[in-house]
């Protein structure tokens, strides 16, 4: 114990820290807790009653859940897909290109990252509304708003990534005998590629997630975000938290698969 | 095979035209979805409140809108305000304390912290929010511990006030405070603060005087991506908090939705806007940095 | 597939024929309006070891990346025999460059950085060749390593590798070893000047560090804002500078004001008599480089012989009397004496601590000057006497 109390004083700012992001995983290790649950027949859904496996093994069960989560993905893959090929385009124009409008281009993809979402939703609903698509809010609708909104972060996420390399390397490559083409694929993609991957994750958790924009322009369309809050009013069924929790395992496991995938070509290299 | 061509300002044409191409899409994307949508906005709170979905509407330039706005809403606005600030300065205290632990005192687990810091990102935001309501619980293990040991007084609760509310803000907005303070704290060379030892000062002025000004573009970067969607957030209001503290955006919400009085939503959201707007040029001009981006 | 055989083809020839490259006018201008090259003329014979030498910003990497085909010249034109380049991407030259800070592909192996060229040209089996080149740069154990394993030496023989391995008709190096510490920079210097002599391939070697181009170099140009002051061996432009950057920027030099007063001898023997504050001195012809009656009369430091007042110097040359030391500092090798002129200025002497002098001759001393007047040479009044000077 003394022990731990001394290496708490030396490393002070390290613990207060570390308590930190303890805080911020409560809710997470609640929720894993949480989908093993039983919850049938409870009066209060916010207290823990009796273990069970069954929201597990029946994770479908509650009507239009699953539907729900399948439209989140369909809904998020698209739009991770869109807004990555459009995000990563303007990346390259915004770092290797100077052009007039430079400067303007980059605070209007600023600004989404910086609206309220609300204001966002609104302004997105006011002008389907104008354009007489008040009746035919949603899917089409959703996805142009999720593009929307995560083209900024896939464009700072690329740009980054663009902006740390060292642009000697193509024309290494070129004076190399690569023409253009071969210099992108070679070098130039193979170097980003990361960025854009983690762009791409980042992509996706945004629009899955997504409740107020989608909220305010889906007509009829059910999301996963808009499923769990319309039957936060009626009492969430627990395998809610089962989707809460895969979802997060399953972000785990991509990064992970990234990381073992990047050591295990390192060591074919060395074994050749 | 092309003959390439020799004058600089072809070439720069050249350079420019393909910069141009490669962001018109994602350009285009924004001026139809972002930018036009704001214009739209703005007509609609010009309407005719008396119109609706389906009788359409109708721009009068019905600048009262505004001023029912205000008048209707104007406690709203303000706990908005209230509790955004609070959250943000929370969040600036908390997440100023980690990013500055991973930047400075983590040495090689820093990747790994940097994925803690965004790994809970990935479950869904309301869930999260709904595992508060569960912490924060008027039977709770929390509110009972806290009653037990008199930090609380026999039959009061957390949830349904304001500091559920504004934990549940804090909690959400961490991550968009930590990002941009770790991103400036880890460009500032450690040697700044061994050369103000150097010269004689004790670790508290070496951080005042050297590594929170150094800090302060992510610092403002944080509080700008933390305070402004804070104050239109309204998940947490009505998932922790009672109608008493109803924030901005549930009433937007319900305007829209359930009452359907789209001249007064898009009143209040622009009075929000232009509030933001305001408070941000001012904050940005006080502290000096320009340069977000 | 057809530009690749080309290319190899060509350098092949080049190698067999021996192709020199032609700057001709070649010229830089960026938008801004900055001069960066100003109309070079320059060949590079094929087969030797050129230096490009001159401070940040004199246009010699401008010029070098003209020649990679990175820059676009605004005039001029770059030929390589008989064949114009000028406007070829880099892709299509028979040229190779070693980068400043190597440019090695991160994701990529040694072997996989060091066969990329061939791979483009379509060249299939490449072990053989990335072997041999591995041999040639000392590389053999490192080969299935990334550049991020490698030290700073060894990432700098890779993209030597690299480089070399395409058999280019021109290998051009953009100071490629101001990263390396000053033990590692000689090493290697040797290094490249033993694979050039063996290889035969026609070096252009780009730096600022003047003991790096004369230690390596068969020819050296001296850049200077945009422009050839000077091109030479390095042995001429030591002994013969013909304007005062080049005098100072190469080594060091005294320089001291003095006014022509008259000529002597014919031809090969012509000599000009220079009145240096009351002294006659003289200088051969050959060395003269200015038409003006005034010019500075110029001498290297170690050329300068001192001695104390009284003590006679032993070589006939030019004699002063009347000078003070005012600084001496003990070098191990030599002894660099600051002397106190007559005429207030200030002039450095080298002397080489044989022993024979049985110490160094003290701060305060009155001493006599001489050099033999062979050494001397006259540069353009006009020209700024501080022009190229380290501590500029």
């Amino acid at each position: 114990m003394v022990k731990i109390g001394r290496w708490i004083g030396a490393h002070l700012v390290l613990a207060l820290g570390l308590l930190v992001l303890v805080y911020m995983y409560i809710p997470n290790i609640i929720v894993a807790l949480m989908s093993f649950n039983d919850s049938t027949g409870a009066k209060n859904l916010y207290r823990f009653q009796a273990f069970t496996w069954t929201n597990w093994t029946h994770p479908c069960a509650p009507t239009g859940m699953c539907e729900a989560v399948s439209k989140s993905i369909e809904i998020g893959l698209i739009a991770t897909i869109g807004a990555t090929i459009l995000g990563t385009f303007a990346a390259f124009g915004l770092v290797r290109h100077r052009f007039t409008g430079r400067s303007t281009m980059n605070i209007v993809l600023f600004l989404p990252m910086a609206t309220p979402e609300i204001v966002m939703g609104s302004s997105l609903l006011a002008l389907f509304v104008a354009a007489g698509l008040g009746g035919h809010l949603g899917f089409w609708t959703i996805l142009a708003a999720h593009i929307m909104f995560c083209l900024s972060f896939v464009v700072v996420t690329v740009k980054a990534r663009l902006a740390g390399m060292d642009s000697n390397m193509e024309k290494a490559a070129m004076d190399l005998y690569a023409n253009e083409w071969q210099t992108f694929w070679r070098i130039t993609f193979p170097l980003v590629f990361p960025g854009v991957l983690s762009a791409a994750l980042l992509a996706f958790s945004l629009s899955f997630d997504d409740f107020i924009i989608t909220n305010l322009n889906s007509g009829q369309t059910v999301t996963f975000p808009m499923y769990v809050w319309g039957a936060a009013q009626r009492g969430v069924p627990m395998q809610v938290n089962v989707i809460g929790t895969l979802m997060f395992l399953a972000a785990l496991a991509a990064v992970m698969v990234g990381e073992v995938g990047a050591r295990r070509r390192a060591k074919l290299i060395a074994a050749r | 095979m092309r003959v390439a061509r020799t004058t600089d300002v072809a070439t720069l044409t050249r350079r420019q035209r393909t910069g141009l191409w490669l962001i018109a899409p994602a350009a285009a994307w924004l001026l139809i979805f972002f930018v036009i949508p704001f214009y739209s906005l703005l007509a609609t709170s010009l309407f005719d409140p008396n119109g609706s979905v389906l009788t359409g509407y109708k721009v009068t330039w019905h600048f009262a809108n505004f001023g029912h706005a205000i008048a209707g809403y104007w406690p709203e606005i303000v706990r908005s305000f209230t509790y955004a600030g609070i959250a943000t300065v929370l969040c600036l205290l908390l997440g100023y304390t980690l990013a500055y632990a991973i930047a400075f005192k983590a040495g090689r687990w820093k990747t790994l912290l940097l994925v803690m810091v965004i790994a809970p990102f990935f479950t869904s935001f309301l869930i999260r929010t709904l595992a508060w309501k569960l912490i924060l619980g008027d039977d709770g293990w929390l509110v009972n511990t806290f009653k037990t040991l008199h930090l609380m007084p026999q039959g009061s609760r957390i949830l349904a006030t304001p500091v559920a509310v504004i934990a549940g803000l804090t909690y959400n907005f961490l991550p968009f405070m930590i990002l941009p303070l770790y991103t400036s704290l880890e460009k500032m060379d450690p040697k700044l603060l061994e050369a103000a030892g150097d010269l004689y000062a004790k670790p508290a002025q070496a951080f005042f005087k050297v590594t929170w000004p150094l800090s302060i573009p992510g610092v403002v970067g944080g509080v700008l991506l933390t305070f402004i969607p804070a104050t239109g957030d309204y998940i947490n209001a009505s998932l922790l908090g009672s109608p008493n503290e109803r924030m901005v955006g549930n009433v937007i919400q319900s305007l829209f939705t359930t009452t359907g009085d789209y001249a007064q939503a898009g009143a209040l959201s622009v009075v929000l806007l232009v509030i933001i707007v305001a408070l941000v040029m001012l904050y940005v001009r006080r502290s000096g940095s320009e340069d977000l981006l | 597939m057809s530009q690749e055989a080309s290319v190899t083809a060509a350098s092949q020839k080049a190698v067999e024929q021996g192709r020199d490259l032609h700057l001709t006018g070649l010229s830089k201008r960026y938008p801004n309006g900055f001069q960066a090259v100003k109309s070079l003329d320059l060949v590079v014979p094929s087969g030797s070891f050129f230096a490009l030498l001159g401070p940040s910003g004199c246009g010699k990497t401008t010029t070098l990346r003209m020649v990679a085909g990175l820059e676009v010249p605004t005039e001029g034109s770059i030929t390589i025999g008989d064949v114009d380049i000028t406007h070829e991407k880099p892709y299509r030259r028979p040229v190779n460059t070693v980068f400043q800070n190597y440019a090695l592909f991160p994701h990529l192996t040694i072997t996989e950085n060091v066969e990329f060229g061939l791979k483009r040209k379509g060249i299939k089996d490449t072990t053989a060749q990335v072997k041999e080149m591995l041999e040639l740069t000392e590389l053999t154990g490192q080969a299935a390593k990334k550049p991020a394993q490698l030290s700073g030496g060894q990432q700098q023989r890779v993209a030597l590798a690299r480089a070399l391995i395409n058999r280019p008709e021109l290998l051009l190096l953009d100071e490629p070893l101001g990263a390396l510490d000053l033990k590692l920079r000689r090493t290697m210097q040797i290094e490249l000047k033993r694979i050039q002599a063996e290889v035969g391939i026609t070096f252009v070697h780009v730096t600022h560090d003047q003991e790096e181009a004369m230690t390596m170099a068969d020819t050296v140009a001296v850049m200077n804002k945009g422009a050839i002051e000077q091109m030479g061996s390095p042995y001429q432009l030591y002994t013969n500078p013909m304007t005062t950057f080049v005098a100072n920027f190469l080594g060091r030099s005294n320089l001291i004001k003095g006014k022509v007063v008259g000529r002597e001898g014919f031809g090969a023997d012509e000599i000009v008599k220079a009145d240096m504050y009351g002294t006659t001195v003289s200088i051969k012809a050959s060395r003269v480089h200015t038409t003006s009656k005034d010019g500075w009369i110029g001498i290297r430091p170690e050329k300068v012989i001192i001695q104390p007042q009284g003590t006679p110097i032993d070589a006939p040359g030019n004699h002063l009397s009347g000078a003070v030391v005012v600084g001496a500092s003990y070098i191990g090798v030599s002894t660099e004496y600051t002397l106190e002129m007559p005429w207030g200025q200030e002039l450095i002497c080298f002397e080489q601590n044989t022993g024979r002098r049985g110490g160094l001759v003290k701060v305060g001393t009155n001493v006599d000057v001489s050099w033999r007047p062979e050494f001397a040479f006259l540069l353009d009044s006009a020209q700024d006497a501080d022009a190229g000077r380290e501590d500029d």
